[in-house]
């Protein structure tokens, strides 16, 4: 077999936790010894964690895939003829498009991820990248701002609001802004401060194919008038933001960002700013405030960032996930993101199955399956081995599914049907060992720790809801006090400033609900609480 | 029987119904658009952008709250004022939620009640039940919420999480922080951003562990907390709480008044318990202060009830003699014996009198007048000589009348905003933090001055720009900006052309293009880079809306009055006059300069500017005082002074002012003092001025007398009286019984019979009126046929003289100058905590701040003479030498030093010189050469003033005894 010329290693974080990072230095050392014609790419990761660190190396027959690989099989594998593509090796995986866990998800954000060298702004064109920028240039923010609004597209943050109408309304909005320094301008601001647990889409997109969001917020601005966009960036994504810098300065030098792109005589300017670690600066008014170098405190709305948000000024504050979608979108042409999806969820959605599960990673879909296809058919179960109990989709503030529910349609309404919200994707499952009553002691002592402090349900209702459920678990007076849980539960739905405190009663009353065992409750007691 | 005003049953605030005791939650929304909505079947109008709890609370609905108050922006923390709008889903808060036309809200229904409650509930779960020994109850908002939403339990118990034992800041002299009983609303937090503009508070934390914090988590004490009370005013529990209060209950009654302080002016509710002041709290309704407040008015009142207060009237033959406490009749008679005597001997002119810009406007009037109908000279002059004397010279000569064109309120519109020579953060507290204020919004910022005031480091301000000039060059700064303006066609032609004369303009025009005007020569007298000010002249002049504010360090020079003209020249030719946002703005120092100026306390000029030698205005005065009025202006202070020493001018009665400790030339002041055969001293301490005195006649207090006071925007507010006199009368009536012993007749009962008189003699204020100044709050003259309700804004369509009349402003370089033994510039200045001479101040918690005047030089000067903190230096001039402490600080530039002239053994005036304004003799405080060198004692003055003074106190003392 002949020498291959190219070998990928992922330079991803969760790829790097896992050894790649050894193994790239390691392989390194050995190609300039052994093999100084072979090219060590530095690739995203495909988002199958599970088979990470996942090396591939270029053949005439396609890329070939081995994983999960260590540090210490390495020198075994290099043996066996990795760099001549052996197909002997037991960690060889065949080649990677035919792996069906990839191959059975509909990629359109997705596509490139893994795939590229990430900050290879030849890679990223090679690969239909600045397509969709390339035809904005030449359209009327109107007609982007209608092509989003075909596209079905929502907001991927979790409150799923049409992108297009936000952008709409951004478009729409006078900047004028007597007194204001800023007066004038409007902005695009991306929130990347992806906190909910089990979820990596957002840094993924950013560490595997940042040119895309880049592009993605460069249409925005020209959609809606704003020449200067933010990245807001948790400050626990270390190399996202390296990859983000270096993305910035190397679309700037070649013109695809900065004054008069390609040519065009249109202006955008991008800026990453870190978070400083509060999961509260993910709401986007809490986002704004930190984003101005205030402490992260939630705003009132009205007024609506759209028309006043960072610096005062008309504002679009959209996901990573959201703005990503949106060079596919403006290439391919909204109604063909459309397609995808069913009723009013329409394209793909990136899932993130985490927590107890065999096959954890992201996996992007249409809209519709079921939640069971998803974490049975892609997941394969726990990791554990022992029988699936709970699942929490969406973060935090999502509900815990029982059973029952996991034929509910991945899909916004059908979730919202059954008390559950998609949020940002993500899937965190649960095994039968686990004590629920604790999940949503867990629940309400998150909200403890995260809530910004600004309105009282939430500053103060988090730390009752704590004690209360402890004196449920001690059987003090349960009754009593799994009523008070039932009303503090509503105090904090309907009293919270923002969705931090007012979803937090989510994962508490579907835990109560769905597992009263956990709570010591008879099915007829539990009736208040519910 | 003292007259209590109850702001609950009178109507204040120009013709609005707005009740100023109430809190409508948001503040108010200024809209041409109306929109009309349904509370719980209410139909309600009101300006578009107004918030559904502030147009419930006008409509008399009043949705339970914690965290809204209506002076500041709404915030939707704390969620009692939740309520539900058809076709809207929840249960949003009323006071984020702006109306909407058609809006149909519920304000109270089962679902809201229980939500309010659980939410009280939540409150309630951490925060001590201690209600009935808790300062704030009967004025406590939680107390209410908690009544009002029907909080009957907690079921959360109290052996949660909680603050119960969080540590108490009793670190300010005036109130207390107790952190266990904060909800968190971030009221003062708020109060301290948007009201005050210090950010000296914040949230630390977060969550349950969110805490109110000052500056870097440290002691209110040690933050950059400026106790101007606005925290304390904002809190709804005890959390920050006056310890007065703390001390001795609420009050029982209030009397609305205003501040005796500063010449802003701030309207306060004077809070009492019988007859004793235990509370002052901004009034909401005062059009000067909107509700705010800083360290002196709202909490340095203590001087009124001092023990050092004079309590009876004192006479004596010789000031080395002790003090007899003798009868009002027989001080007065004493006095007016000795005035009669000395006029026999020594003809008409040789008595005089001192108005005061801190008494009313009544009793100011009154004693010019007793000097011009009892004394029968002109000899009358007033503190304003020595501060803003040429203010009223400058601006008269160029729009036509003495007085600041503009309200406070109109900084909110200006865009860029000139400060020269003034410092606002120190010496005009409230109006400063409107200014940051506007500064915040992003008006820019340009600062004349020698040292880098605090006004440069606003917090959140956008462009600033400091232009450090080199004392006494305010002339030339000027002309250069001018000459930008001009050779850069920066110029409102239209407005010159519609509102100037030409012919006056045509020269001045010719003069500034000269190059000897151009900021490039300029460059080496102010010692400012040319580029800054063509910078600064060209924002100025580019703006749409530019606005001078200048305070003593324009007045107190050499050129003063030039200064003035300068400024007003500069606004003609930008055409920013006229209008709001705009304008020529002097900040009066004390409470009623302005009132002062206007009473006709300058020996030239009768009420109203009205001069002495017009015959026709002579005439109406004689008509209506029935006496001949003196054709010939009389002395000026200094003039005083000078015939004081001379032997002609031999008795001077002086209300209110302490010219031995503020006038320049200290030992100059004292010689004269002791060379009059009788000083008349009426103060309500023994001042440094009544050392030197004859008779002593008890003063009153602002809280002891009913009046008015101007302040600095030609504000007419009312003084009332809201405790009895501790000598029995007020100042007006002393005046009064001395113009009746001189065989004068005068027969007021009551301060606004005097404010009548006044209005039938000065022009400009024949419609003001006690009544009327009841029925609108405040009036700002003009108030005549013309302007029935006032003028806000002067000079909209012409100048009273009818064209604006450029003056020419030639530099012309101070006498006093640097030279090898005296090679640092001195100049002087206020401080936040203490006022002006510190009589009332140093009577006070106020000196925990400020307990020394300390001397300010830049390190490269400290270095150079071996000088380190806290050495003692001995600072030596021309006219004297004195000792301070020193203090190294960067805001100084290197060859200027700096101090104040709060405490009268510092000495301050032993240095500063008898040079003054060409124009009105205002002396030139602001520029005297000196040499600084570290010493070990205090100089021979301080020591001899010391000896002085300690007798004097001894022969008060033994006047009390006898």
């Amino acid at each position: 077999m002949a020498e291959v010329h190219t070998v990928y290693v992922p330079r991803d974080t969760t790829a790097c936790s896992l050894g790649a990072e050894a193994i790239a230095q390691q392989l390194g050392r050995h190609l300039a010894m052994h093999s100084p014609d072979c090219r060590l790419v530095r690739n995203g990761s495909r988002g199958a964690f599970w088979l990470e660190p996942l090396l591939e190396v270029e053949t005439e027959q396609g890329r070939l895939a081995y994983g999960p690989v260590t540090p210490e099989q390495l020198p075994d594998l290099l043996a066996a003829g990795l760099l001549a593509g052996t197909t002997e090796h037991p960690l060889y995986l065949g080649p990677v498009d035919d792996i069906p866990w990839l191959r059975r998800q509909q990629r359109l954000t997705f596509a490139r991820a893994g795939v590229t060298d990430p900050l290879s702004i030849e890679d990223y064109r090679t690969h239909g990248g600045f397509v969709g920028l390339k035809k904005a240039l030449s359209m009327t923010p109107q007609a982007l701002v209608d092509e989003v609004k075909a596209s079905g597209l929502r907001g991927r943050g979790g409150a799923a609001f049409p992108a297009g109408i936000k952008w709409q309304t951004v478009l729409d909005a006078p900047a004028d802004n007597p007194g204001n320094p800023q007066s004038g301008r409007k902005f695009i601001v991306c929130n990347a401060d992806e906190g909910d647990s089990g979820t990596f889409a957002d840094r993924l997109v950013m560490e595997a194919d940042p040119y895309m969001l880049i592009e993605g917020m460069i249409i925005a601005g020209l959609a809606v008038g704003a020449d200067y966009g933010f990245i807001y960036l948790r400050s626990e994504y270390p190399l996202a933001h390296q990859v983000l810098q270096e993305a910035i300065t190397r679309a700037e030098q070649a013109g695809w960002l900065g004054a008069d792109m390609q040519g065009s005589g249109r202006d955008f300017q991008l800026e990453v700013r870190l978070g400083a670690g509060a999961y509260i600066c993910g709401e986007e008014t809490s986002l704004l405030d930190s984003l101005e170098g205030k402490r992260g405190m939630v705003r009132a709305k009205p007024p609506l960032p759209a028309l006043k948000g960072a610096f005062g000024q008309p504002t679009v504050v959209n996901n990573v996930l959201t703005l990503a979608a949106v060079p596919w979108i403006i290439d391919q042409g909204g109604q063909a993101y459309a397609n995808h999806g069913q009723g009013r969820s329409l394209g793909t959605m990136p899932f993130q199955l985490a927590g107890n599960i065999e096959r954890g990673g992201l996996v992007e879909l249409a809209f519709g399956p079921t939640l069971r296809e998803l974490v049975e058919d892609f997941g394969g179960g726990t990791r554990s081995g022992r029988p699936m109990q709970a699942i929490q989709v969406g973060g935090p503030l999502g509900a815990y599914l029982p059973a029952a529910q996991w034929d509910t349609s991945l899909d916004y309404e059908a979730f919202a049907e059954a008390g559950a919200v998609l949020g940002h994707g993500g899937v965190v499952v649960f095994d039968d060992t686990v004590d629920m009553a604790q999940q949503a002691r867990f629940a309400m002592e998150f909200c403890m720790v995260e809530s910004c402090g600004k309105c009282t349900p939430c500053r103060i209702g988090s730390v009752r809801g704590v004690e209360v459920i402890d004196r449920i678990i001690a059987d003090d007076n349960r009754a009593a006090q799994l009523d008070l849980l039932a009303e503090l539960c509503d105090t904090m739905e309907f009293g919270s400033l923002c969705a931090m405190g007012g979803m937090t009663p989510n994962p508490v009353r579907s835990a109560v609900e769905h597992f009263p065992d956990a709570f010591g409750v008879t099915p007829e007691s539990s009736a208040g609480a519910a | 029987m003292l007259n209590y005003f109850d702001p609950k049953t009178e109507h204040t605030g120009a013709g609005s119904a707005i009740d100023w005791t109430r809190d409508y939650g948001t503040p108010a929304v200024d809209s041409d658009v109306q929109v009309s909505l349904d509370i719980d079947g209410v139909a309600v109008t009101v300006p578009e952008g107004t918030s559904v709890l502030r147009a419930a609370a006008l409509a008399g609905i009043n949705i339970p709250k914690l965290c809204a108050s209506d002076n500041l922006e709404a915030f939707g923390s704390c969620r009692l004022c939740a309520v539900q709008i058809d076709g809207r889903r929840g249960m949003p808060a009323s006071c984020t939620t702006p109306v909407a036309e058609g809006m149909a809200v519920t304000t109270q229904n089962a679902a809201l009640a229980k939500l309010r409650r659980n939410v009280m509930e939540l409150y309630i779960s951490d925060h001590p039940l201690d209600c009935l020994t808790c300062p704030a109850n009967g004025d406590c908002e939680l107390q209410d919420m908690a009544g009002a939403v029907g909080l009957r339990e907690v079921r959360y118990g109290f052996s949660g999480e909680n603050h119960l034992q969080a540590e108490k800041d009793h670190s300010n002299p005036y109130f207390s922080f107790d952190p266990s009983k904060c909800i968190v609303c971030s009221r003062c937090v708020r109060a301290c951003e948007e009201v005050q503009g210090t950010f000296a508070l914040t949230i630390d934390g977060r969550g349950f562990d969110s805490k109110v914090a000052a500056g870097q988590d440290e002691p209110f004490m040690d933050s950059e907390c400026v106790s101007c009370g606005a925290c304390v005013q904002a809190c709804p529990t005890s959390t920050l709480m006056e310890k007065s209060i703390i001390d001795e209950g609420q009050p029982d009654h209030s009397v609305v008044t205003t501040c005796a302080y500063c010449g802003v002016g701030c309207s306060f509710e004077a809070e009492m318990k019988g007859d004793k002041l235990v509370r002052m709290t901004p009034w909401k309704g005062g059009d000067a202060n909107h509700g705010h407040s800083c360290v002196k008015g709202r909490f340095a009142f203590g001087y009124a009830t001092h023990k050092d207060r004079l309590r009876e009237p004192m006479i004596r033959d010789s000031i080395d003699l002790p003090w007899r406490a003798v009868s009002w009749e027989e001080a007065i008679q004493f006095t007016a014996d000795r005035i009669r005597d000395i006029q026999t001997r020594h003809g008409r002119d040789s008595v005089g009198g001192i108005t005061s810009s801190r008494c009313t406007n009544e009793e100011t009037y009154l004693v010019q007048k007793l000097v011009r109908a009892a004394f029968g000279n002109n000899n009358t002059d007033t503190c304003a000589r020595v501060c803003h004397s040429p203010t009223g010279y400058g601006l008269k000569t160029t729009l036509g009348e003495s007085a600041g064109t503009q309200t406070f309120d109109s900084v909110m519109k200006s865009d860029v905003i000139v400060v020269i020579g003034a410092n606002p953060t120190d010496a005009h507290p409230v109006f400063a933090s409107r200014l940051r204020k506007r500064l915040r919004q992003g008006a820019s910022l340009i600062v004349a001055d020698p040292r880098h005031i605090d006004l440069l480091k606003t917090p959140h301000m956008g462009e600033g720009i400091h232009l450090p000039l080199r004392p006494g060059t305010n002339v030339a700064l000027i002309n250069a900006m001018a000459h930008v303006v001009v050779s850069e066609g920066l110029e409102d032609e239209d407005f010159v052309s519609r509102r100037c004369d030409p012919e006056a303009y045509r020269q001045w025009r010719e003069f500034i293009l000269l190059e000897k005007n151009s900021p490039e020569h300029m460059e080496t007298i102010t010692g400012v880079p040319a580029d800054s000010i063509r910078q600064a002249a060209r924002l100025y002049g580019e703006a749409g809306n530019g606005a001078i504010y200048y305070g003593l360090g324009v007045t107190e020079h050499s050129q003063g009055s030039t200064m003035v003209i300068g400024i007003a020249n500069l606004a003609m030719a930008t055409g920013n006059i006229g209008r709001e946002g705009v304008g020529v703005n002097p900040l009066r120092g004390q409470n009623n300069v302005q009132g002062s100026c206007d009473m006709g306390s300058f020996p030239h000029e009768l009420p109203g500017y009205q001069h002495v030698g017009v015959p026709e205005v002579r005439a109406r005065f004689s008509a209506a005082w029935g006496v001949d009025i003196d054709p010939e202006p009389g002395l000026r202070i200094p003039n005083m002074f000078d015939a004081a020493i001379d032997g002609s001018f031999k008795a001077l009665y002086v209300q209110g002012e302490d010219i031995a400790q503020s006038d320049p030339n200290t030992q100059h002041v004292e010689q004269a003092l002791t060379s009059l055969e009788c000083l008349i001293v009426q103060d309500i301490f023994l001042n440094e001025t009544a050392k030197f005195a004859h008779v002593l006649l008890p003063g009153s207090t602002f809280l002891e007398k009913n009046g008015t006071f101007t302040n600095a925007e030609r504000r007419i507010n009312r003084v009332r009286k809201v405790m009895a006199p501790v000598a029995g009368k007020e100042d007006w009536e002393v005046t009064q019984d001395l113009a009746n012993a001189l065989g004068y007749p005068m027969h007021y009962s009551h301060p606004s019979e005097i404010m009548d008189e006044i209005a039938q003699l000065a022009p400009t204020f024949t419609g003001v009126s006690y009544d009327k100044l009841e029925r609108l709050g405040s009036i700002q003259w003009p108030c005549n046929e013309a302007h029935p309700d006032g003028t806000p804004t002067m000079h909209e369509d012409s100048f009273p003289i009818g064209l604006g009349r450029f003056g020419l402003t030639e530099f012309v370089e101070t006498e006093e100058r640097t030279n090898r033994r005296f090679p640092l510039l001195l100049t002087t200045g206020r401080i936040l905590s203490q006022y002006n001479v510190g009589a009332q101040t140093r009577r006070t918690d106020n000196q925990v701040w400020h307990d020394e005047d300390v001397l300010e030089l830049h390190p490269h000067d400290a270095e150079e003479r071996g000088i380190s903190a806290g050495d003692w230096v001995g600072i030596t001039s021309r006219a004297g030498d004195t000792v301070l402490r020193a203090r190294i600080s960067e805001r100084m530039q290197p060859g200027v030093i700096y101090t104040t002239f709060h405490h009268p053994g510092s000495g301050a005036n032993v240095i500063t010189t008898d040079n003054s304004d060409w124009a009105t003799n205002c002396p030139e405080y602001k520029v005297t050469a000196v040499q600084v060198e570290k010493v070990t004692e205090p100089s021979s003055w301080q020591q001899r003033h010391q000896t002085f003074g300690r007798r004097q106190w001894q022969y008060l003392e033994q006047a009390s005894d006898a």
